[in-house]
This record gives C-alpha cells, structure tokens and sequence, in this order.
C-alpha cells in the first residue's frame, strides 16, 4: 500500500506534555509531519482516518539506551527485529549502544547502521559513538568523525575506563563538539564479580554483590568532572537511592546533567532473583525496595527525567545457566510503556507525566528534535488504548529476544497504532 | 518457581536436596534419624545394604574436591548402587559443551542421582530445573549458597555428642561466612532446628554487610563471640583472602580469630569444635585445639558418610523407616 499523503486522526485524547496539551483533539497529517490540530487545514481529504475515541494520541516514544545488537550479534536480535518490536511497543526513536561487533568508534560503522535502520528500520535509530577506541577505555575514539556520521552522544556503555585522566580527557575533548556523553554509572573495582545487589537475598543466596556505592562513586566522580569539564552528561539507568540523592544535588547546582531509569527498576526488587530466576540478572542489579521507592519518588519530582526500556535482547542460550553465569538484561521495548502505565494505576505518576518522561524528558535529555507534536513536527506518533488488559506472551514479543521477567504479567494499556514519519509502521489490529 | 517448591513433590517428600532453606523441621529430622541407621551400617563388618541395588548415581564434580566426592562415592557405593564419577574442569565446559549439553549427556546413561558440585551459586538449582522429572539432584556445594549435606553431618555430630534437643544450644561460626556455603547451611539448619543462638564471628571484611538477616548476632570479637557457646564451628579461610585485600596476614588473622586452648576456655566447658575440612593449622586453630579432647573433626567425616547413605535413600524412597 502506498503511504497515504494525508491521515486524519479523529476524537483521540491528545496528550503532548511538551506542549502543554491534554485535549480531546483530532490531529492531521500531510507529507509526514504534524499539518494541524483541532481544526483540518483548509482543503484537508484525508486518504487515511484513524478513529482513536477513547485512546490516547501522544507523541511516540523515545527510548535511550536500546541494544540492536546489528552488527555482530544477529543471533540475539537485529536492526529489523529490534525496531519492529520498538514500532510495537508505541517507540519511535531510539538511541542504541556502540557495543556491537565491530564496536561503533568508526563513520563506517554507525553509517552502516543508520543506512540500515533508514531502509528497513520501523523507528528512528540514533547511534551513540564510542567514547573510546574499541571501548578498550584508554584512547579517544574519533568523535568529529562520529558526530559528522550522526551520532547523538559518546558513551563506554558497561566497559570502565582505564583511568578517572582518560575520563576527563574524554569529556574535555567532547565539549569542543558540544557532544553529549551517557554514563552507565559504576565503578568497576567495586563491583568485582557480582552479580546481584550487596543485600539481605544477595547473602542468602550466596551470590557475590555490588555494592550501591559503585554506583554512587562513580556518579560523585563524574559530576566532579563533568563540573570541571563543562561538559554535558546524561546518566544512564540509575539504580539506587544514593543515585537519587546524588542527582537531585546536581540538579539544585543546575548542572547540565540529565538521567534515566529503566522501567523494570520501577517494579522489581532483590526479592525477584529468588529462586535464582535468571531473568532478573540485570546490571547494574535490582536493589531493595527502598531504591524502587526513591526511584519512584525521582520520576515523579522529575529528579529523573525519563524512563527507558534499557533493552538487552539475548538469544535462549544466554539465559540457559546458573545465574552467575547467565548475561545480564532484558528484553523491555515491549514493555516500557506498559510498565510506565502501570504506575499510573499505582497512583505513582499522573498520565500526562507519564507520558513527558516518555516523549520530550528523554528527548531533550538526549537532545533529538523529537516527542513532541506541534505543527510541523515530525509525524511520528504512538496511539494507545489505556484501558486495555492483556497479558504478555513470549510468543507474541517480536523482539528477538524473548528474555523478560514480566512473562505472564497481567498489563493495562496497549499500543494500537504507531505511526513513522506519518506511515503506520504499526497496527494492533490489521485492516 | 520459588526454590522453596523445587525439593519437595506434590507429597512434601524431599525430592531433591538443595539447600536447607525452606525444608521444616521434620525433613530434617528424618534425615538425622535414617543417618542413625546408616552410622550403626558401617559399624557392622559388612557394610552394605541393597537399597539402591542397581542405581546410578553420578558425581558431576565442576569444582576439584577430593574428600566429599569420595565420601559421596562410598555412601552409594554402601548402598549398592552404581557410581559414575565425572570430573569436568571448569575451562573444558566454558570452552565448548554448555552445562545442559553435559546434563543431556549424563541423562542418556540414565543415571539416577545427580550429586553437584560447582563454582556458581545456583548451579544445583539450574540443574534441577533442567533434569529430567525422574532424575534427583543433591548439591555437594554451589558457589557461596549451599552446602546441604555438610550442614546435616554437622547437625548429626552435633546430635550425637549434645543430644536430640537443639533448643538450648548455643553455636558459634567462626570466619570467612562471606564466602561460605557451609555457614549458609549451618545457619539455616540451626535456626530449623531451634538452637537458642547461632553467632557469627569475624572480620568485616569476611562478614556480609546484611549478616543478622540471616538470623544470627554479629561478632567482631572472638573472645566476646565464643563466650560460653556450646559448639564452636571453624571455617576454612581460602589463601586468595589475603591476595584479594580481604585480609593482611595468616598471621594477623590467627591472632585475632584462631582458636586457641586459651580461647577454648571461655566457651562452655563441655563446648565441641568442629570443622569441615580440610584444616589450616595454626590458621584458624592452633593444632592443640585440632587434635585435642574437644575437636569432633574427624567425627564429622565419619558421620558424612552415614548422613549421604541417609540422603541418597530418601530422595530415592528407599529410607529405612520411610
């Protein structure tokens, strides 16, 4: 079917937090962008309707922190099957890791990916460059080669740097770029060979633990430099509450630092790996309900500014083991807004807050041109019906990755439409 | 899909023994009593019995240990099964045959115990979950979690030389509780079976931060920590402590936590130590302590074989007076 020129899409709720909308509203599309709201331009025929009564109409989702996995890993997920579970998921930008194989430092390989993703891909893929060659942590990457081949931001990912110098050399050197760098907060040493929280389950069960403060001497380290350095820093999938504390500190001194936390934090504790459920290995680790709780809280006050899926997709295998020995992550593109909604219902977040930390918090934390739904904005778009119970089946994920702790839960609110650059990239219900 | 259900049929009969948690306190007295029978077994000059006549009981030994294999072996062997022992270094797996190819591997022989020993906590769990439903698994030790059947020995020589009732008793757990399976065991055995107080004493380098959620008080101090306990229980402290910053010296450790005959004295004069072995002398005890009137330590070994002899039959359904 050709991409219809023209999409109207009638009586949804119309939540653009960015924006400051909360409105029954009918919205059109011309050419791929937002043409209007409320009222049809003059002379407007839509060649497609949507009728979005009682469903929610916001911008799509924009996710940091996304594994593809393409190239190098294929068997745990690709370009295709990655982002056609995001387009699934209401997700329509998303920024992915350079760990991939070959590592992304190099134009040629984030080019490869971009081109891929353009061609194939059901949602915007924002490469984010090595910060150091190989992720070996010891020489810079080529950062004006990344940032011309349309990187978003520098990050290490998992791998530590070799010194606190190389760190501030890194972020020395990117501000000459104003390039955003993302941190996975920790600090290796301390983490030793854990595998799970420093906690009461963690000494029951005998599995070696990682303590909160390699989180937060690594935040304390990096603020430090990141002040000293000017240079803009986005912490990446925050764990525990000394984060929180370290964070709202930042934000008082107005810091140009921005963070995020991935959803299943939000919900699960120490208390899930019991029985030694491999899903739940994640890194950094769950940790006691007090850091869900004060995590929570930092969404909700906007300490923490966006929510994400922190995707890690892994092949059956990788699963297969006794814990310590498994790969730690999750399969979550599909689950970030549901998961999101759910502490909505929880009473946690209202659901316009919901949505910003989904849509215009981590796009201005990542500083894309995206999540929001004025006039003239991309036509990117998520439609969700809230009401909506349904329960997830791996059967039905179309990540690769089919590895999720949240098998078998019960959500409310599921992604109807998902449409790219005004194209339905995903539909609920074929016509 | 709680690790509490996984030992356990439908009939709350032990199926596969794990770990100490979650089992009550009749599973384990069952065990301590069929031990009984299986101990005065081996006082008889023919030492075996038919109960599991025509078994296959595999060690599957990822981990290199001499002395529990071998007492594993001679308690099958005592109860007439066959034994399979499979020693897989832990670089040959990782290198090519992935855990369950070695598992599906195993089944084929149809073997019908599993006993495991491996680095990672959790192995005897991911094995038991993963076996076929006729296969049974004991864990002969996983990582830091558990070590089942030590702890049962140690509650069977704690039996035979304190008596049947528990609830008055007072133990001591002395050294490296962070990186023991041993202790895990211990604690949880001791709490089932209702000692008065179990202690944990040492640095807090070898202590874990969230310890008294174990159910134990928390000693820093030897001599405060021993005082008038009625079982003291050494650990072994492994040589890569010191090279991992956990501790200065053997020597530094020994003067402030090795058991001493002056430390001996604080304790309840009638006070036992144990140890599972293999010992550090003047380590974590000087060798006076080891080899006097007050060590049970090679009773221990004694009574291991009696306790799997016990375990192996209940598993099976082959328990004297199951």
């Amino acid at each position: 079917m050709p991409k219809p020129r023209s999409i109207a899409i009638r009586n949804g709720r119309l939540i653009d937090p960015g924006n400051g909308i909360d409105a029954v509203q009918d919205l059109f599309i011309t050419d791929g962008k937002v043409a209007a709201l409320g009222e049809a331009p003059e002379g407007f025929q839509a060649e497609l309707e949507i009728e979005a009564r009682d469903q929610v109409v916001c911008p799509g989702l924009v996710d940091i922190g996304v594994r593809l996995r393409e190239p190098g890993y294929e068997h745990k997920g690709s370009i295709g099957t990655e982002t056609a579970a995001a387009a699934k998921g209401g997700i329509t930008a998303l920024c992915c890791f350079p760990d991939t194989d070959p590592v992304m430092d190099s134009a040629a390989v984030a080019a490869l990916v971009t081109r891929k993703a353009n061609k194939k891909g059901k949602a915007r893929v924002h490469p984010i460059g090595a910060l150091t060659e190989g992720l070996q942590g010891r020489l810079l990457a080529s950062m004006a080669e990344l940032k011309k081949a349309g990187c978003v931001a520098l990050s290490n990912g998992e791998q530590p740097l070799v010194s606190a110098l190389v760190q501030r050399r890194a972020m020395e050197y990117a501000t000459t770029f104003d390039f955003l760098i993302v941190l996975r907060p920790e600090e290796a040493s301390l983490r030793d060979n854990g595998c799970v929280h420093e906690g009461a389950v963690g000494a029951r069960l005998g599995l070696p633990g990682i303590p909160e403060a390699a989180e937060t001497a690594a935040i304390a380290r990096d603020l430090a430099l990141a002040r000293h350095t000017d240079c803009r820093v986005h912490f990446h999938a925050i764990s525990s509450a000394g984060a929180v504390r370290l964070l709202r500190q930042a934000r008082d001194e107005r810091l140009r630092c921005s963070s995020d936390v991935p959803a299943h934090q939000l919900h699960l504790t120490e208390m899930d790996i019991d029985g030694f459920d491999s899903h739940c290995h994640v890194i950094p680790p769950l940790r006691t309900i007090e850091d869900r709780n004060a995590l929570r809280r930092a969404v909700a006050e906007g300490v923490i500014p966006a929510i994400c899926s922190d995707h890690q997709p892994h092949d059956r295998d990788a699963k297969m083991a006794p814990f310590p020995a498994t790969e730690p992550g999750i399969s979550g593109l599909e689950t970030l807004l549901p998961l999101t909604l759910k502490l909505v219902w929880e009473g946690d977040l209202g659901l316009t807050q919901a949505i910003a930390l989904l849509t215009c918090g981590p796009a201005d934390a990542m500083g894309l041109p995206a999540g929001r739904l004025h006039p003239g904005a991309e036509a990117d778009i998520c439609i969700f019906d809230p009401e909506r119970p349904w329960v997830l089946q791996a059967d039905a994920m179309l990540s690769r990755g089919r590895n999720s702790p949240f098998l078998g839960w019960e959500f409310q609110g599921q992604v109807t439409h998902t449409l790219l650059r005004g194209r339905l990239v995903y539909s609920r219900d074929p016509t | 899909m709680s690790h509490r259900d996984i030992q356990l049929d439908k009939d709350g009969r032990l199926r596969h023994f794990l770990t100490i948690e979650g089992l009550k306190q009749p599973i384990l007295k069952q065990i301590l009593d069929a031990s009984d029978f299986f101990a005065e077994v081996g006082e008889r000059p023919i030492k075996k019995v038919p109960s599991l006549k025509g078994k296959l009981v595999t060690n599957l030994f990822f981990e290199n240990s001499t002395r529990t294999r071998t007492t594993f072996e001679l308690a099958a062997k005592r109860l007439s099964a066959d034994v399979l022992n499979f020693n897989v270094a832990v670089s040959a797996t990782s290198k090519g045959e992935t855990l369950l190819d070695t598992l599906r591997n195993l089944e084929a022989m149809h073997s019908d115990i599993f006993v495991v020993r491996h680095n990672d906590s959790g192995a005897a769990h991911f094995i038991a979950n993963n076996a076929a439903p006729h296969v049974k698994v004991i864990n002969a030790g996983d990582g830091r979690h558990a070590h089942p059947t030590q702890a049962m020995l140690d509650m069977y020589t704690i039996r035979h030389f304190k008596g049947a009732d528990f609830t008055g008793l007072r133990v001591a757990i002395v050294g490296d509780v962070l990186h023991s399976r041993v202790a895990r065991s211990q604690i949880q055995a001791l709490n089932t079976l209702g000692v008065s107080e179990v202690r944990v004493i040492g640095p807090k380098t070898l202590i874990p931060a969230a310890a008294r959620s174990l159910g134990v008080h928390v000693y820093h101090n030897i001599d405060e920590g021993i005082r008038e306990v009625d079982v003291v229980i050494m650990l072994r402290l492994q040589k890569e402590r010191m090279s991992s910053a956990l501790l200065p010296s053997e020597q530094e450790y020994f003067q402030l936590f090795g058991l001493t005959e002056k430390r001996l004295r604080l304790t309840d004069p009638k006070a036992i130590v144990m140890h599972p072995g293999p010992i550090n002398r003047g380590v974590e005890m000087a060798s006076a302590v080891a080899d006097g009137p007050r060590s049970v330590i090679l009773k221990q070994v004694t009574f291991g074989i009696a306790v799997r002899m016990a375990v192996m039959s209940i598993i099976m359904g082959a328990a004297p007076n199951a």
